[in-house]
């Protein structure tokens, strides 16, 4: 398996390396789809000169790497392309062994369902194959290296890469069932990007169910292990951002990587309205619960640019979903792409509505640290823009 | 994003909008009605046909000849209703066994709100009788109609007798894969109502009935029939129902299908059809008759048995025979060749008519408009509205920038934006207020129709319809007296602000009622939008405030009828007019407690609310 696996390899970075060599590379990387405020390159290269000329990189509140981040390319400024391209290999390699393990457990499982006689009778055509299931690995690189997302990030060294490294390795330590390995991994994504935070339950259920540990609340067996793998995590979390500390000699970076230290609650409000428009079934009450919080931020009100627009979206959305409803079930007429539409656009006003909650805020505190109104070095009225 | 969140495009375009504001809705007006009476003619319409394959390429070849028949049944069912006096229950049941029919009746009884003038009824008790006639190998689950409504104004029985010559001629064919239902409903419309919520198991109306005994699983499609003379010249079609809704285009086309076929002469709107489209007449006719079924579709009332079997989804019809001075005379077996060639296309259905369109106008009988051609007329008006809630917005926000807001009272539960330079007290008051007298003309005339009929020598009929208008005209009084009960905190905004939100709650209701009933909402649209656009408590508010007037909803409605009866050559005297004004307001309440007709309620509860806050507007001091 290893020759096709390195076949992958070389074409996958014969790839990369021919864009970075191309005019594209410029282009791709100012695409505002694949890179992000958090994990554009162009920030970590001025976080790195502002380390050089001694200040700290996050007084400029441009850049929201982690310290590891920027020890990392300190080192290998002059070779970022070849590490981006070892990031997206090592990921590759990750998922190949990852997944072969993970077929191996499945079809022992397989095996070991068919011999109790779980299945019904006559699902011949439906059980696994080894033989189908051999190439499934190598798949899954393929998908990864040669996938236009993929490449794309990589020519744009979005540090994005480094954090699908890090979960892509904590989903191979997880799938062999080292915890230990598992825990340092899922820390150091977490510390990169607060949200693997969320995959710890699925890795300690992985892990609970390899040893046969049943997750029961009144097992022993239970408890024992989670609060291990629980302290395994949190430890290297807390270790990592000591380190973190040291490394830079101050704390700075926590509010410029986790951001709004300062404003927990309207953090809160924004995640809120978040969970209210991705979740998998919304319903009005997830909306009614972030609107009620409206009130709170009344003094943003002036800096709001499309309230007028937003607020007549979503009275007309609510409006229209019964009125299509019935046009859908009851008139016979219309189906349910009318009512999806509807449901879509719902979603966009929301959407529109908490960036535009965001954008005031952020304009609100900036013009109560540099003053109402703002002038360029020129005299002109300046306009302040969201980038 | 760039256009919404880059400052520099922001203020252009705001300035765009403004400036070129009073153009553009003018403009936008003038397009929709252009546009609207645009549908008539050709590139915008197209001809019909038919839509479901299962019903296209069959060929029929009609055998009914029990035109005697029909005569004799006509006769005897005739001379027994005169003799007692309401449908001669016993006797359909004996005639409907002997033709071979499973025979069923069902009593049922109502109290209506009020007296009803125009059918003189009040209390109402009747017996619908009908016959299944089972499909000698299919499994009962599905089923045609064939109704004829006995009124006691309308006697239909030669329908009646085309109705059981025809059961009889059906009895003996064996290509049946449905059941036919043979329905005879009296009093009309309440026994057809009664029948179809006990046949499907609900109750909307109130209506107390007996349960039924038999049934013949889902109907499909139905056909109502009306005839009162044995010969009849034309055969006029009604496909407006109740809320206007209208049946699949494709039951249209398979009856002038079968009037082509046998020559029949078919009417729609009681007019014969355009033949000529390449010149301007066909066109101009085709607008008349365009008109015409906007009105009636817009009224919202079920024009026939056909308009209450479509709120069950059952697409159905109502044909009418009409005897007229011309030469040439169909008898009934004519009209029976045409109904059996369609019973036996619809027998071929495979699953519900849902090819063709559900929504459409018909200049012709052979010509169509479908939804996606006529909604750009509603939307421009509709937009009209949009671009003066824009400038409203954008005159409001750039006075109020800059300002220190006063701390304002939370909103309702809408999300509205939170507290402007006006404080929410001084809107909420005239919308509570104006809301609070769309409840009163909704509840107050049948609540009140007995204690109004004590203190005053009117009936209760007329107590009701006075009692409306009374309420009506009061709401015109209100400015006088709002401003006593709010204190205004801010001189000008004021207005702007309470004409912003009646602005999106007219264009709101508009826009839901136009998706529902395109008629109704294009006609008040076409009527409320320049008066609501140019209500402003500064210049000539007279004039101002006789535009208002002239475009209420109830002046619509009395400048519908007008229209109405203008179109069909009839014309009115203004005595007459208003007779069938107050004639009209009765019916519209009536129906909404007989069937639910959905005008009443819209007018009342929605948009005279939303008229009076004009009205409020126009009187701001």
């Amino acid at each position: 398996m290893a020759a096709p696996l390195a076949l992958v390899l070389v074409v996958a970075v014969t790839v990369r390396a021919a864009l970075f060599r191309s005019s594209l590379a410029e282009f791709i990387s100012e695409r505002v789809e694949v890179v992000s405020p958090l994990s554009s390159w162009k920030r970590v290269v001025e976080g790195l000169s502002l380390l050089d000329l001694g200040v700290s990189p996050y007084a400029g509140a441009v850049f929201h790497e982690t310290p590891l981040i920027i020890y990392l390319f300190h080192f290998l400024i002059d070779y970022a392309e070849l590490v981006f391209m070892i990031t997206d290999a090592l990921t590759a390699i990750a998922l190949y062994f990852a997944i072969q393990d993970f077929n191996k457990v499945l079809f022992k499982k397989q095996k070991l369902l068919l011999e109790l006689d779980q299945y019904a009778p006559d699902v011949a055509e439906l059980i696994r194959t080894p033989m189908e299931m051999r190439y499934i690995p190598l798949k899954v690189a393929l998908f990864y290296l040669l996938n236009p997302y993929t490449v794309l990030s990589c020519v744009a060294k979005s540090t994005c890469a480094i954090n699908n490294t890090l979960i892509a390795f904590f989903i191979l330590t997880t799938i062999k069932g080292s915890a230990f390995l598992s825990a340092i991994f899922l820390a150091l994504a977490t510390y990169q990007s607060l949200y693997p935070l969320t995959l710890f339950v699925p890795g300690l259920l992985y892990l609970l169910q390899r040893q046969y540990i049943p997750v029961k609340m009144k097992s022993k067996a239970f408890w024992i292990f989670s609060w291990e793998y629980a302290m395994m995590y949190v430890g290297s979390l807390v270790v990592i951002v000591c380190l973190s500390f040291f490394l830079l000699s101050s704390w700075d970076f926590i509010p410029a990587v986790y951001g709004f230290m300062e404003h927990p609650i309207f953090f809160m409000f924004i995640q809120i309205a978040i969970i209210a428009i991705f979740k998998s079934y919304p319903t009005v009450g997830d909306v009614a619960l972030y609107m009620a919080f409206f009130p709170v931020w009344n003094h943003l009100y002036r800096f709001l640019r499309n309230i007028f627009v937003l607020t007549c979206i979503i009275i007309v959305c609510s409006l229209l979903f019964p009125v299509l409803w019935h046009l859908w079930i009851y008139a016979g007429s219309a189906n349910s792409n009318f009512f999806y539409a509807i449901t879509l656009t719902f979603n966009v006003g929301q959407i529109l509505l908490i960036s535009d909650y965001f954008y005031a805020f952020l304009r609100r505190e900036y013009y109560l640290t540099h003053g109402l109104y703002l002038t360029a070095k020129d005299g002109t009225e300046a306009m302040l823009v969201l980038k | 994003m760039g256009l919404l969140s880059d400052p520099v495009r922001r203020r252009a375009l705001a300035r765009l909008v403004l400036r070129l504001n009073a153009p553009l809705c003018v403009l936008s007006y003038l397009a929709g009605l252009a546009w609207f009476l645009a549908l008539a003619f050709p590139p915008l319409t197209q001809r019909t046909y038919m839509s479901e394959n299962a019903m296209g390429s069959t060929m029929v070849e009609e055998q009914f000849a029990g035109g005697d028949r029909a005569r004799a049944f006509a006769r005897d069912f005739a001379a027994q209703r005169r003799k007692s006096g309401a449908l001669p229950v016993a006797w359909l049941e004996r005639t409907m066994r002997s033709v071979g029919l499973e025979v069923y009746a069902q009593r049922f009884s109502r109290r209506l709100p009020f007296p009803d003038e125009t059918h003189e009824r009040y209390m109402v008790s009747g017996t619908n009788v009908y016959g299944i006639l089972r499909a000698p190998r299919a499994a009962s689950t599905e089923s045609l109609v064939l109704t004829v409504p006995c009124g006691s104004d309308s006697t239909n029985s030669q329908a009646v007798g085309l109705l059981l010559a025809l059961a009889a001629h059906f009895r003996g064919q064996i290509y049946w894969a449905k059941d036919i239902i043979f329905l005879v409903t009296e009093h009309d419309l309440l026994g057809t109502e009664a029948w179809l919520e006990a046949y499907h198991d609900v109750n909307v109306t109130g209506m107390q009935s007996s349960p039924l005994q038999g049934r013949a699983g889902a109907i499909q499609a139905a056909v109502a029939l009306e005839l009162s003379s044995d010969m009849v010249t034309s055969l006029d079609v009604a496909v407006e129902g109740l809320n206007g809704q209208l049946p699949n285009l494709d039951l249209l086309n398979l009856f002038q299908t079968f009037c082509q076929k046998g020559g029949l002469l078919c009417t729609l709107q009681g007019k014969l059809q355009p033949q000529d489209w390449t010149s301007l007449d066909g066109p101009l006719q085709g607008l008349q008759m365009l008109l015409l079924m906007v009105l009636r579709q817009a009224s919202g009332r079920p024009h026939g048995s056909h308009g209450l079997f479509l709120r069950y989804r059952v697409e159905a019809l109502t044909l009418r025979g009409i005897n007229s001075f011309r030469q040439y005379k169909y008898d009934l077996v004519a009209v029976g060749k045409a109904l059996e060639g369609m019973f036996r296309k619809l027998n071929h259905l495979l699953e519900r008519l849902h090819q063709s369109f559900f929504f459409y106008l018909l200049p012709a009988l052979s010509r169509f408009v479908s939804i996606g051609l006529y909604m750009p007329a509603a939307g421009f008006l509709l937009l009209v509205l949009g671009l003066k809630a824009l400038e409203l917005w954008m005159q409001l926000h750039e006075a109020g920038v800059g300002l220190e807001e006063p701390g304002g009272s939370p909103g309702p539960s809408v999300p509205l934006p939170p507290a402007q330079g006006v404080g929410l007290a001084s809107l909420v008051a005239p919308l509570l207020i104006s809301q609070a007298m769309g409840l009163a003309l909704y509840v107050l005339p049948v609540l009140g129709q007995h204690v109004a009929a004590q203190h005053f020598p009117v009936a209760e009929a007329e107590a009701v319809v006075l009692t409306l208008l009374a309420i009506y005209a009061a709401g015109l009084a209100l400015p006088h007296n709002t401003h006593r009960v709010v204190s205004t905190q801010a001189p000008d905004r004021g207005w702007m602000a309470l004409k912003l939100v009646a602005l999106i709650y007219l264009a709101l209701q508009l826009g839901c009622i136009t998706l529902t009933n395109f008629s109704l909402g294009f006609l008040l649209a076409a009527t409320m939008v320049p008066a609501a656009a140019l209500a402003k408590p500064h210049g000539s508010r007279t004039l101002y405030a006789a535009l208002l007037v002239l475009t209420s909803p109830a002046a619509t409605l009395l400048g519908s009828l007008f229209l109405w009866r203008e179109l069909q050559e009839a014309p009115l005297s203004l005595a007459e007019g208003w007779q069938l004004f107050l004639a009209a307001l009765a019916q519209g309440v009536l129906e909404h407690h007989t069937y639910g007709a959905l005008l009443f309620p819209l007018l009342s509860l929605g948009l005279y609310p939303c008229w009076l806050l004009f009205w409020n507007v126009l009187f701001w001091k």
